[in-house]
């Protein structure tokens, strides 16, 4: 029996598993249009790699991968490209995104598809072959799965810890899949072992789903590799939670699992690297249970991209339905229409009702009660964090370590005073952010300021030398010949100066871009760490444009230098 | 449209409250079974009063009336002071001592949740400083020689002033088990015979000891229930036993036993409802401990040293100045950074 270990707090929500667990995953009829952001996954938005009114094939690459992180978008079936535009897609922020319209053909065709021997391949390779597969987690946070194997060297991961918790409430979509599926899943855990190099492998499956461990069991049957049945708790499907409960260890703050030796995946992503690798599948689809107020709960295969209407109508929604939530109960985001497609990180849809979800009273102020305190997973003060928060004061949220936050919910779920905590949360996080950003665009304008006056009063002097010289030249030359016009002279008289003035203005102004590029870089690298930005979503189009504009600018610069005009050094975007 | 999560406990400050009162109901009814029915005049005095001066600050402080007069926090704070003075003493007394601690100590630094100090105690250290005659009248249980009152008589001392014709206050009244044993040991009498005087009962004082083991079953309930952690009753209840016991067993004749510390005054009340008090007390679990050891030594120091007969009150009003340090002192560590001492 295997030791297992405690994070602080959790909170024990009504489950509400049962309602959907128990029928078999059905698929959802073929949808007649599809809608696929190029923006499922943390990182850079793909990169569009077919032209409207292409024929696709099911499981051709629409859309590629392109920067350090990011993940290739497939055709989830035949059909053509109508349009490459924008469309509401599901992000809190509740704005659109660039999109690919397939529309279907009815026909379902695949590409071609060949299984991989995986250990025959060099590791780079298969990294690539699955990012350009899709390959993300599927466990929410949709990080792609070739990053986190890509390790630098010296790093090593000794336990390979395969998340099957599924703590969330109402969602049951890992539930339903290792009960169907348990081989397959163990088949991708074998190919993210091999990745890994990992000594250990660890399944972690929360003990209200027995089903679901004697399967996990069977199929591991032989292997060495260890399911182990966690206390119901939530949120220990948490990453970092369920590391701790299996482990003993904790992933230090701000860092990855891969800094204390551990690699971790949703089984989900097992199960979708098996299809590709033992399929030549690309992932295109996924498990979504529909539940809430509809008439049949139940678990359904979703082609990604199908409109989140007709995955509803599965299960068919009943009267009284006041709006949908995606995701879980305490993470999920509410939502009002269902003009959204499914995306890679589409788990569950819940109908809401006033019966199932009852709006909250109305918040009271905190008593300090610390009942937040003491389910926390983080080991966080949120009845100090709310008090800070309230009175915005956003550097003693830091200090009280807002950003170990996982934003789990569980605070707010105890609250007797009925505090909307996380949203609290959320917002001295992005107001953080915010001033960030603000000052570092202060910091930029402050050094362009800067060496815009330092260019100035070098220039002034280089021209009082410069007429100095001229004068003491134009002295000498005065008895021996007719004097020459002045703007020649000039043109004539210095062409090594110029030339060194504009070689020091070009290192200048090379060293303010590097510095601007740092700059740039630290905050993008901040913004990425913390949750994708729709400035990191660009479209084509904006990206076209953005690179228009800067090569006419660059031609301006050319061009006012030459004239001897460039004031300023080139401005950021 | 609100955000996640979207489920919540069935939890409320106005269930948590009333359930806080609720396990005042045992050592209510020892009381009455003791001391007849006066405390529940007081009580209901410092009802009406709690909610009236809610009602008024929330008025005046352009607040909605509703949610706060159904949080149950005031009668918390008006129930609390009742237990906390003398039963037979005038209207005026519960009343003045309740609207100040509502309006002074809770209001007017807030409201629910923004009052650094317990309303209740605040109220009480104001009676007894500005009344201290009347604060020493406490009832002599039943069974002990005097005269028992009959509740009509009660009422019309209590609201009159007037009592029979052949009764003086007292007769009717004495020092609390705690007074005497400080007067006494004033006079220089050994522990021992104090102890043998009518008053006192197995444990303390006869009748309050009982009261005493009233409130530690309401306590125990609370604990049970999950409203007050072990914390504070535990670590207030052993530092004063620890304290007490050490000076009881070097010097037995001058420092009574910690039993009698236990089921004396304020201390069971103060041990499960008033050091409890989430609102003013520190927020950690460190915390906790510092704060309960602190105003276990504090009621043993005034109550050994003291002017005053009790020091619950004290104690708890002044280690209330301290809870912001505390808090600061003892953050704990968060997770991911247990190992880097931050």
């Amino acid at each position: 029996m295997r030791t297992l270990y405690r994070f602080h707090g959790g909170i024990h929500p009504e489950e509400h598993k049962l309602e959907s667990s128990e029928a078999p995953a059905r698929r959802a009829p073929l949808p007649k249009k599809l809608i696929l952001p190029l923006h499922q996954h943390i990182g850079n938005g793909a990169k569009v790699a077919v032209q409207v009114g292409d024929k696709v094939l099911k499981g051709q690459m629409l859309a590629s991968a392109q920067g350090m992180i990011s993940a290739a978008i497939h055709a989830p079936t035949s059909g053509s490209v109508t349009a490459i535009a924008q469309h509401p897609v599901p992000h809190p922020s509740g704005l659109d995104g660039l999109c690919i319209h397939l529309e279907s053909d009815g026909e379902d065709r695949w590409i071609e598809r060949a299984a991989l021997d995986f250990r025959a391949m060099p590791k780079p390779e298969l990294l690539d072959r699955l990012r350009d597969a899709g390959i993300v987690g599927l466990g929410g946070a949709t990080f792609p799965t070739h990053v986190k194997y890509g390790l630098p060297s010296g790093q090593r991961i000794d336990t390979l810890v395969i998340n099957g918790a599924e703590c969330e409430p109402w969602i049951t979509t890992d539930d339903r899949l290792m009960r169907e599926h348990a081989d397959g899943i163990v088949r991708g855990i074998e190919v993210l072992r091999h990745l890994s190099g990992a000594g250990e492998v660890l399944v972690g499956i929360e003990d209200n789903k027995p089903q679901a461990i004697t399967a996990m069991r069977a199929a591991c049957a032989g292997s060495d590799i260890e399911v182990v049945a966690v206390p119901t708790l939530y949120p220990s499907g948490g990453e970092k939670q369920l590391i701790r409960i299996l482990t003993g260890k904790e992933v230090p703050s701000g860092g990855r699992p891969t800094n204390i030796g551990v690699a971790c995946n949703n089984v989900a992503t097992a199960y979708a690297i098996h299809r590709f690798v033992d399929h030549g599948e690309p992932m295109i689809s996924r498990l979504v249970t529909v539940t809430g107020n509809v008439r049949t709960p139940m678990n359904v295969e979703v082609l990604i991209g199908t409109p989140l209407t007709e995955v509803v109508e599965c299960a068919e929604a009943l009267p009284g339905t006041t709006g949908y939530i995606l995701g879980g109960p305490m993470m999920g985001l509410e939502v009002d229409d269902l003009h959204l497609p499914a995306v890679k990180s589409t788990n569950c849809i819940i109908a809401k009702s006033a019966q199932l979800f009852p709006p909250p009273p109305p918040a009271m102020p905190c008593i300090r009660c610390t009942r937040c305190a003491q389910v926390c997973p983080a080991d966080l003060q949120p009845q100090e964090l709310h008090w800070f928060s309230k009175a915005k004061n956003f550097g003693k949220t830091q200090e009280y370590h807002l950003f170990d936050c996982i934003e789990c919910g569980a605070c707010a779920y105890v609250c007797p005073s009925h505090i909307p905590l996380v949203q609290y949360f959320r917002f001295a996080k992005s107001e953080i952010w915010q001033r960030e950003h603000e000052q570092q665009a202060a910091e930029i304008a402050r050094e362009r300021h800067e060496f815009r006056m330092f260019r100035q009063e070098r220039e002034k002097q280089e021209k009082a030398e410069r007429l100095a010289q001229k004068e003491k030249a134009a002295q000498a030359a005065k008895p021996a010949v007719a004097t020459p016009l002045p703007v020649a002279a000039a043109a004539n008289a210095d062409p090594d100066d110029t030339l060194q003035m504009r070689v020091d203005a070009d290192i200048a102004r090379a060293n303010m871009q590097l510095r601007i590029d740092a700059a740039a870089a630290r905050a993008k690298e901040q913004a990425a760490a913390a949750q994708p930005k729709n400035i990191d979503a660009l479209t084509p189009q904006q990206q076209a444009e953005i690179a228009e504009i800067e090569a006419r600018r660059a031609k301006l610069r050319e061009i006012a230098s030459d004239a001897g005009a460039d004031d300023e050094p080139p401005k950021q975007i | 449209m609100w955000s996640s999560p979207f489920i919540s406990a069935p939890a409320s400050v106005s269930q948590i409250m009333l359930r806080v009162i609720f396990a005042m109901v045992p050592g209510i009814a020892m009381y009455v079974w003791f001391f007849g029915p006066a405390i529940l005049v007081s009580i209901t005095l410092a009802s009406i009063t709690a909610l009236a001066t809610e009602a008024l600050m929330l008025k005046l402080r352009n607040r909605p009336l509703k949610p706060f007069l159904t949080d149950n926090s005031a009668l918390l704070t008006g129930w609390l002071l009742a237990l906390s003075i003398p039963a037979l003493a005038p209207w005026w007394l519960v009343v003045v001592g309740t609207a100040f601690g509502i309006a002074v100590a809770k209001h007017l630094y807030g409201g629910l949740g923004n009052n650094p100090f317990n309303p209740a105690m605040v109220g009480y250290a104001v009676l007894i400083i500005s009344f201290p005659a009347h604060m020493t009248h406490w009832l002599t249980p039943h069974g002990l020689e005097g005269i028992v009152l009959s509740f009509p008589d009660q009422l019309n001392y209590i609201f009159h002033g007037i009592l029979p014709a052949s009764t003086t206050l007292d007769a009717l009244t004495t020092a609390t088990p705690l007074d005497t044993l400080k007067t006494q040991l004033h006079l220089g009498l050994p522990v021992n015979e104090i102890r043998d005087m009518p008053i006192y009962g197995h444990l303390a004082g006869k009748g309050t000891e009982m009261v005493a083991i009233g409130f530690g079953l309401g306590g125990l309930y609370m604990l049970y229930a999950r409203i007050i952690s072990w914390h504070t009753p535990v670590i207030y209840l052993g530092t004063l036993f620890a304290i007490a016991g050490l000076f009881h067993l070097v010097d037995p004749a001058s420092y009574v036993a910690p039993t009698f510390h236990w089921f004396s005054g304020a201390a069971m009340l103060g041990a499960f409802f008033i050091f409890t008090d989430p609102v003013g007390g520190p927020t950690t679990i460190k915390g906790r401990v510092i704060y309960s050891a602190g105003a276990a030594l504090l009621t043993w120091l005034i109550r050994s040293y003291g002017g005053f007969p009790d020091g619950v009150a004290f104690a708890a009003l002044l280690m209330n100045i301290c809870v912001p340090l505390i808090d600061t002192w003892t953050q704990p560590k968060v997770f991911g950074r247990k190992g880097d001492g931050k």
